[in-house]
């Protein structure tokens, strides 16, 4: 096993580990702020590689319009689901929500089968994307690189929006503690409105950047990276945004280095291997590797 | 300034408040009294647009005229200027102190808050100390009056205090009452709901009791303090023992 | 122990429940003996779920786990021993020589799937809700990969076929009612009433001194071993096998039918098992001839969020229909108190569901 080979790996699980973070970040800011497991989130980065897919492909729009529109579509989408599915049970158990957020996710996907059919279809992106930068002898396309930096960049941003602006005060004291946070004169439903609408633009880039690598798209693409976006908010500590950050790479390099590292037969136990690592690190880290224990993050 | 006029108030299944009316006028200090579960927090939670009554009226003056609170979202009734500092304190224990007293001026914009907040560390030192800790790791009596100094950053005209001396030393106590006569004669007005009922009494203009969710008694503080009912049922009034006695100390 | 005018009540469903299954045995068409079949082992899955979700407050994704295993494990033990030798080469000797009876079968199917989750619960069942289900998730999709790669004792993707058809009505009749009768009286035994505790308040059960631990596990794998039965059932009745067929839509069906029937009640369960059932397979024609792939699931997931949204303690609750209720104490807890699903009321204050967009829009 060469050098070059691990630093490819390496590579890899970069890439892929950007691509979990930004997904789970949005779970976890969702799960801070409403203690609920949305399993509806992977299927917004669904809706987001599609209207990603229709501007590249269908209108032929240039590349930063199509960023543009899953951003803001993301937002829109997830905040309606918010107003729709969750907003009017914010008082039931937390079970409910979490079942409701399975509800909305088969009723997505199945709604993208109903009006898209569930074939895969291609992804195209401008050939410029595909070229070869090579990193330190590694492979490395311009699209590999464009998705860490433009993960890096945008979780930057979303910090500083949420240490410094208003907004994000109010957001993080309703994750905190909303009776508290409407006393002091939040609008609690507006701060749940602004996490999933973080949340869901992330997951719309993250569509985008996912079709953009895997070359193909299909209804039930989100489910999956959407699970194991969660095991790695789970990992880094639910509700912590660099434990999401954290968990999204220790996904994405565990996952590739299991697969690469490995002999290939152990390859198909891959996702198994996600889920058997989120099984070990709650057993061993009940609130992750950045989680503060709060006792009600149950 | 505060008028409820015989309202219910159901929290889930059950009936919480019954025909209650309770007036405070501004500049007074006024207390609610009764046992556990008789409906204090109730009532201060009704006033802060957190339950809705189902029968009666609330009404608030606000900004010159009567508001009726059935119609304001509680962020407008902070905007009113009516500030709940809650039971059990509340703060936002991951956050810290200083961002848990801009929280307390969120709804304001009048560039005025870091003067404020000068004020409020000057109220209460402590807070200056510890500005950048977190305020979950403030004792219990150090949170409530971080819980106090951020109610009063919102600047209110009314405050609704829920139990305040609740687990706190005798000293903290007077302490936290002296202020409250403060804030009264700085010209805010109080609702002040209290287990401490000699206390309350002394400092307050006029109080009502309640009981089961319903205004038993209610009068000038000085008269209530005389009152048999008042002085069994809450200030404990029995011939002060001159030594203890052997059964002291032992729960009965 | 039953009131005696339940008895009557009870007689009579009895009665029905015979009469429908002979009926559909003997007159209808081997389709619609599937599609009846299927409600019933639907109705048993969906009672143990309900019973091990709904009496501990857990809420485990994990059935569609436990029918693989119990299928597998079941089919197995059919399989002709004249066709095992080149379809399933990896079996051991003792196994390879061996085909079973259905009722063996079917009980090893569910013991193993109950071993199954003694050896996964014993870890996972410390995880507080949300997890849990996650991890449950996880063990679906292990399972999965599992079968799928141990092709010489299963096949792997390629699925099992020639399943032996030895799942008959009255088959399916039998171990619902086994089911029932084991879950209504584990939900009214003290075990049970631990669970409940468990279920209304964890710390208060835990300073009562149940241990919750075990109860725990033992709803975890009294509802994993008729999932197993489910699964062994449900292999003799359709003659295949693959492990794409036990996904996350047949956990997700699953719950809807737990949550339509209220959770916690048995009764209810079996009610919505049956519905649904029917309802879907009704609806599965008209999906193909329409071209229109996804509509069943549609409509089942809008059935799923507008119960959540307008009945949220289900059909039933977690008491049993009218006629069926143990004593008169049930029936007069009022349902909001007794209804309360488990954890207890939310963090949100009270008002923020629907009164603060009221009056924001104001
Ligand atoms: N979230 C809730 N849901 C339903 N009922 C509640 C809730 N909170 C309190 N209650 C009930 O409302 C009644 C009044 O409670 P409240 O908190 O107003 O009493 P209190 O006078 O403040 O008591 P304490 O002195 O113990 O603080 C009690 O009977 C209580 O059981
Ligand atoms: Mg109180």
């Amino acid at each position: 096993m060469s050098g070059a080979y691990v630093l490819q790996q390496l590579v890899n699980g970069l890439v892929l580990g950007s691509l979990y973070a930004l997904v789970a970040v949005g779970f976890s800011m969702i799960y801070g702020i409403v203690r609920l497991i949305n399993f509806a989130h992977g299927d917004v980065m669904m809706v987001g590689a599609f209207s990603a897919y229709a501007i590249l492909t269908a209108f032929g729009l240039p590349l930063w319009s199509a960023v543009l529109a899953v951003l803001t579509l993301g937002a829109v989408l997830a905040m309606l689901i918010d107003a729709v599915a969750f907003r009017p049970q914010r008082g039931a158990p937390q079970v409910n929500g979490f079942i409701t957020s399975l509800g909305v996710a088969i009723l997505m996907q199945n709604l993208a089968i109903l009006t898209l059919s569930g074939q895969p279809r291609p992804f195209n992106v401008p050939g410029w994307l595909k070229e070869n930068i090579g990193f330190m002898g590694a492979r490395m396309t311009v699209l590999d690189a464009a998705i860490v930096l433009v993960t890096l960049a945008v979780l930057g941003a979303l910090v500083v929006f949420v240490k410094r602006s208003r907004a994000g005060l109010a957001m993080r004291a309703t994750a905190e503690n909303p009776l508290a946070a409407s006393l002091m004169g939040i609008r609690i439903n507006r701060a749940v409105a602004t996490a999933f609408g973080l949340g869901g633009a992330l997951a719309g880039l993250a569509g985008l950047l996912w079709g953009a690598r895997a070359g193909q798209i299909d209804p039930l693409m989100g489910f999956l990276p959407g699970l194991k976006a969660f095991v790695a908010a789970v990992i880094g500590g639910v509700g912590s945004l660099p434990g999401a950050v954290l968990g999204g790479f220790v996904v994405g390099f565990a996952e590739v280095l299991f697969v690469g590292l490995l002999p290939p037969l152990y390859g198909a136990y891959r996702d198994a291997f996600v889920f058997g690592l989120l099984i070990v690190i709650l057993l061993v880290l009940p609130n992750g590797l950045l989680g503060r224990s709060v006792e009600d993050r149950a | 300034m505060l008028w409820l006029d015989a309202i219910d108030v159901w929290r889930g299944p059950s009936q919480v408040l019954r025909q209650v009316s309770l007036r405070v006028e501004a500049g007074e200090i006024v207390t609610l009294l009764g046992a556990n579960g008789a409906g204090k927090t109730s009532t201060l939670l009704t006033v802060s647009g957190h339950l809705r009554p189902r029968a009666g009226r609330a009404r608030l003056a606000a900004a010159g005229r009567e508001a009726d609170l059935a119609r304001l979202a509680p962020p407008q009734i902070v905007a009113a200027g009516v500030a709940h500092c809650p039971e059990g304190r509340q703060v936002f224990g991951g956050m810290t102190v200083l961002e848990n007293l801009r929280l307390g001026a969120f709804l304001r914009r009048d560039g005025e808050e870091r003067a404020d907040i000068d004020r409020m560390m000057g109220l209460f030192p402590i807070l200056r100390e510890r500005s950048s800790g977190l305020a979950g790791q403030l004792s219990g009596g150090e949170q409530m009056m971080l819980a106090m100094a951020r109610a009063l950053m919102s600047r209110p005209r009314l405050l609704l205090l829920d139990e305040p001396s609740l687990g706190l030393a005798p000293q903290m106590v007077e302490r936290i009452f002296d202020v409250i006569t403060r804030i009264r004669d700085t010209g805010t007005t109080v609702l002040l709901v209290e287990q401490n009922a000699a206390m309350a009494l002394e400092i307050a203009d006029r109080a009502y009791v309640l009981e089961s969710g319903e205004i038993q008694l209610s009068g000038p503080a000085a008269t209530l303090v005389d009152d048999p009912r008042v002085q069994e049922a809450y200030l404990g009034v029995l011939p002060a023992p001159a030594e203890p006695g052997p059964a002291d100390g032992r729960l009965s | 122990m039953i009131p005696p005018r339940h008895v009557l009540a009870w007689a009579a469903l009895a009665l029905v429940a015979l009469a429908v299954t002979a009926y559909v045995e003997t007159q209808l068409s081997g389709y619609a003996r599937t599609v009846v079949g299927f409600a019933g082992i639907s109705a048993i899955l969906v009672v143990s779920l309900s019973f091990s979700n709904g009496l501990t407050g857990l809420f485990s994704l994990g059935h569609p786990a436990f029918m693989m295993v119990g299928g597998y494990v079941a089919a197995v033990l059919t399989f002709p021993v004249s066709r095992k030798g080149f379809m399933l080469p990896a079996l051991p000797e003792w196994l390879a020589g061996a085909e079973l009876p259905l009722f063996p079968a079917t009980v090893a199917g569910g013991l193993a799937a109950a071993l199954v989750a003694v050896v996964v619960g014993f870890p996972v069942l410390r995880l507080r809700g949300h997890y849990l289900a996650v991890a449950t998730l996880g063990l679906i999709i292990i399972m999965r990969v599992a079968v799928n790669n141990a092709d010489g004792l299963t096949r792997g993707a390629l699925g099992l076929n020639g399943i032996p058809r030895l799942t008959t009505l009255w088959v399916i009749l039998g171990w619902l009612a086994a089911t029932l009768v084991v879950c209504w009286r584990l939900k009214h035994s003290s075990v049970g009433r631990s669970l409940m505790a468990i279920r209304e308040n964890e710390m208060a059960a835990a300073c009562m001194g149940v241990r919750r631990a075990s109860s725990k596990l033992i709803a975890f794998s009294v509802g994993a071993f008729f999932a197993g039965v489910g699964g062994a059932l449900w292999a003799h009745l359709l003659t295949n096998l693959t492990p794409g067929s036990f996904d996350l839509v047949l956990a997700f069906m699953l719950v809807v039918m737990v949550v339509v029937g209220g959770s916690g009640s048995l009764g209810g369960a079996v009610v919505a098992a049956i519905g649904i059932t029917v309802l879907r397979e009704v609806l599965r024609p008209v999906e193909q001839a329409v071209g229109a792939y996804g509509l069943v699931q549609i409509i089942i997931a809008v059935l799923l969020i507008a119960t959540l949204l307008l009945r949220p303690q289900g059909f039933f609750g977690s008491a049993e229909p009218a006629f069926l209720r143990r004593d008169t104490r049930d029936r007069k807890t009022k349902p909001g108190r007794k209804n309360r699903p488990p954890e207890g009321p939310g963090r949100f204050p009270e008002h923020t569901a629907k009164q603060e967009a009221r009056h924001e829009k104001a």
